[in-house]
């Protein structure tokens, strides 16, 4: 089994919410979710960001949807890393 | 609870919480303004029956809630149409489902409550002595714009509390306009 422990996230959003709604309501869907949420770049509507969420098994799927949810638009994904646990 | 927080969510993006306090305000102060005048003309007239006067009044309150739903209804959801055609235009993605896209739906209903409601419960209030003439010490029109009077230097106030300003001061301020308005309407006579 693949587990998802890091993944970074290049995202552009409205100004609103701000980044602090933005990455609690993210976090709100792990018990063990880290998010990190850097702004890149602010345009006049919008703004580019950067989102690292960390955790023992990060729901890519959820983060998409909870991303859409709040009127943003997943660009790329840039940077992830996952381990594989052995099933007994 | 998680209607609550989704709404509070929809108030901040689109900053409708400080638009519905302007909105309750404005046709709040209408309301209590025509209320005031209808009863200073049934005043001045010689105190008609009063169920003349409740009538009169509820229809001027019922003309001022629809009036202040439909309007505040139709302006507001053309300008959050507008709002959120140019956001999907800088995103360039349709956000029809979005919270951004629910809020430019739900909104435009909230503010025409609030816009509708103002003037009505206010109203009310303001001829409510008028149901209850046995049991007051003075004249049941007379005991309306004590209410009406009361009304707006509270109106005042609130307006004192967003501004930041003195809340008497803000409060006379208003109470002052509304007696301006009687003095107007006994100059009638």
């Amino acid at each position: 089994m693949v587990l998802v422990k890091r993944i970074m996230l290049d995202v552009l959003k409205p100004h609103q919410p701000n980044g602090l709604e933005f990455a609690k309501a993210i976090a709100e869907h792990g018990a063990d979710y880290r998010v990190t949420f850097t702004v890149q770049e602010v345009d006049e509507k919008t703004e580019t960001v950067q989102i690292i969420i960390e955790g023992d098994d990060v729901d890519f799927d959820v983060i998409t949807e909870t991303i859409a949810n709040l009127g943003g638009s997943l660009h790329s994904i840039d940077e992830v890393e996952v381990s594989s646990t052995t099933e007994k | 609870m998680k209607i609550f927080d989704q709404l509070g969510l929809f108030l901040r993006i689109t900053g409708s919480h400080t638009i519905a306090r302007r909105y309750f305000v404005v046709n709040g102060f209408d309301g209590v303004l025509t209320m005031l005048g209808i009863i200073m003309g049934f005043y001045i007239s010689g105190e008609p029956d009063t169920k003349v006067i409740i009538n009169a009044c509820l229809g001027a309150a019922v003309a001022l809630t629809i009036s202040g739903l439909t309007s505040a209804y139709m302006s507001e959801a053309a300008e959050r149409q507008n709002s959120l055609r140019q956001l999907e235009q800088a995103m360039v993605a349709d956000l029809g489902d979005s919270a951004h896209g629910k809020a430019a739906r739900l909104m435009p209903a909230l503010i025409a409550m609030v816009n509708g409601l103002a003037p009505l419960l206010l109203s009310l209030l303001i001829i409510s002595p008028l149901w209850f003439t046995a049991y007051l010490p003075l004249s049941p029109l007379a005991a309306s714009i004590c209410t009406a009077l009361t009304m707006v230097f509270f109106l005042g106030v609130f307006l004192g509390q967003v501004s930041g300003m003195f809340w008497l001061w803000s409060g006379l301020r208003t109470l002052l306009i509304a007696l301006l308005t009687c003095g107007i309407i006994l100059l009638l006579d």
